[in-house]
């Protein structure tokens, strides 16, 4: 399902002065087809790189990655949209875009991927009733509280029925009811068949839901399971 | 708070522009500066037509506008021997003798009716295939074949206007490629800041899997929108100019002008009957595709540097 062989990620280092930052090293692991997991480590141990690389955000520098059966390596750049697609992704910063309600903003990737107005509509509602924002559809980002800011970006990473979804820190601006929320909604997800991966450093959070980690320190995994 | 009956509308709209374009690329600054370019456009397009037609017609007129004099006295014997040697000539088409009533009227307005009375030069009058390229070479070969004649050299003058209407027509093109390379860089400038204003909306469009393509047309079909309008606005503007033009520049093409007189609304008219339309009618077309163009290439170049 999600598949990486020796995979590392460099990149030039802030400054210009032609050093290069391994954010990653030597990454190997297998995630089972519906599988939830947690992605541990401490601030810079490389999460957020895996899990850009993991939603095809970026290009490893060595190794390879496997997706949905697909070496993504030896993937045409134009065949990319098509797999990330079936990837949904909730950010720690929500990345809604400000100037469209929470509809339009669910309601994003369904129009991305072709469907009609008459033919999203009900979808729409339905992802926004099951994160308790039936009410809010027509509010901009700006209206919303941090929790259900939130809720509208799963609720967009969701609504593609996603094979795999992957949030990184998507508690880090939230209360401990909101986070708790947030959670139960990814482990929905989970219990519906999507691959989960979430990043988190909330350790209370992840002992009370306790699931699979991959655990990460200097840019190495150092713990699978 | 708007309106419920409103509010699928107004989603609608805004599904439709998940970039928030319209807010980006305005429509006030970037169709107005396409629209002064397409006044030009139109100014240069309608100047490097009219040019066009004019070398056209004096190229037209020079063909026919070869005479050549042989002495008064001249008898009808030489004068036909110097018409078959003439006529013998690869370049011409048709030499005729202008008979004595003929030039008589000719020369009546300043002869009065003394004409018939003073001795008169046999003039002929040759038709050329079509404008020599040497004119000088040709006056010389019409005199060897009609020994003691004089050729009136108009073509020598009219190869030179000729020459001078395509310099015209030349510089009218290149005025309007220069200007829509400019129309282009505009474009293409508003695109990019149009970019960088959405940058991370394109970037969750991406992320969501938006090809290059889906987002291109996004801006794309913004731009060719804006730059239409633009164009439609400066060709409007620039069509009474045109005609004002026009209709000064007609006796240059055998019509008649009113100038700074006569009837306007007529003259106006008479103008507006003489442009170049369908040139005109495409310049808004060529518009919104080139600012198409320039927004897809922009674009796609820029979404290059992402995964």
């Amino acid at each position: 399902m999600v598949r990486f062989s020796g995979v590392g990620l460099r990149y030039p280092a802030p400054g210009g002065d032609g050093a290069v930052r391994e954010a990653l090293r030597g990454i190997g692991f297998t995630l089972p087809e519906g599988s939830f997991h947690w992605l541990l480590g401490p601030s810079g141990a490389g999460k957020t790189s895996l899990l850009r690389l993991m939603q095809l955000a970026l290009r490893p520098t060595e190794g390879e990655i496997e997706l949905f059966g697909k070496r993504v390596g030896r993937l045409r750049r134009a065949a990319l949209p098509r797999l990330r697609r079936r990837i949904g992704v909730v950010h720690q910063d929500f990345r809604l875009l400000a100037h469209l309600s929470a509809f339009d903003n669910v309601a994003l990737p369904l129009r991305i991927a072709g469907r009609t107005e008459a033919a999203l509509r009900a979808d729409v509602a339905e992802i926004l009733r099951w994160v308790g924002l039936a009410d809010r559809s027509e509010a901009l980002p700006a209206g919303l509280s941090g929790g259900e800011q939130q809720r509208v970006a799963i609720a967009r990473a969701v609504i593609i029925r996603p094979a795999l979804l992957v949030a990184d820190e998507p508690t880090g601006n939230l209360d401990a009811e909101q986070a708790a929320r947030v959670i139960a909604l990814l482990r929905e997800m989970h219990r519906l068949g999507s691959t989960v991966v979430v990043a988190s450093h909330a350790m209370k959070l992840v002992e009370a839901y306790p699931a699979p980690a991959l655990r990460l320190d200097s840019g190495r995994l150092v713990a699978h399971g | 708070m708007a309106e419920p009956a409103r509010l699928p509308r107004l989603r609608r709209a805004r599904g439709r522009d998940p970039l928030g374009l319209r807010r980006v690329m305005a429509d006030r600054l970037l169709p107005l500066l396409v629209a002064a370019m397409a006044l030009l456009a139109a100014l240069a397009l309608a100047g490097a037509e009219g040019a066009a037609a004019l070398a056209a017609r004096w190229q037209q007129g020079a063909a026919s506008a070869v005479t050549l004099q042989l002495p008064a006295g001249t008898p009808p014997a030489g004068v036909e021997a110097a018409l078959a040697a003439l006529r013998d000539l690869p370049e011409v088409a048709e030499a005729r003798l202008l008979d004595r009533a003929r030039l008589a009227a000719l020369l009546n307005p300043w002869l009065g009716e003394a004409a018939p009375e003073v001795p008169l030069p046999v003039v002929i009058e040759i038709a050329l295939h079509g404008l020599p390229a040497a004119p000088e070479t040709l006056a010389a070969r019409l005199e060897a074949a009609a020994p003691g004649a004089t050729v009136e050299a108009h073509g020598v003058w009219v190869a030179r206007l000729v020459a001078l209407a395509r310099s015209l027509q030349a510089v009218g093109f290149a005025t309007l490629a220069l200007v829509a390379a400019l129309a282009a860089a505009v474009v293409a400038v508003a695109v990019r800041a149009g970019i960088a204003a959405r940058r991370d909306a394109i970037a969750v469009l991406h992320e969501l899997g938006a090809t290059d393509g889906d987002i291109a047309h996004r801006f794309a079909a913004r731009a060719g929108w804006l730059t239409g309008l633009g164009a439609l606005l400066g060709t409007a503007a620039a069509l009474p100019v045109l005609a004002l033009l026009a209709d000064l520049a007609a006796p240059l093409l055998g019509g008649d002008s009113g100038g700074w007189r006569g009837d306007g609304v007529a003259r106006l008219r008479a103008g507006l009957a003489a442009l170049p339309w369908a040139a005109l009618v495409a310049l808004p077309a060529l518009g919104a595709a080139l600012g198409w163009t320039s927004a897809q290439v922009t674009v796609r170049l820029w979404l290059r540097r992402l995964p």
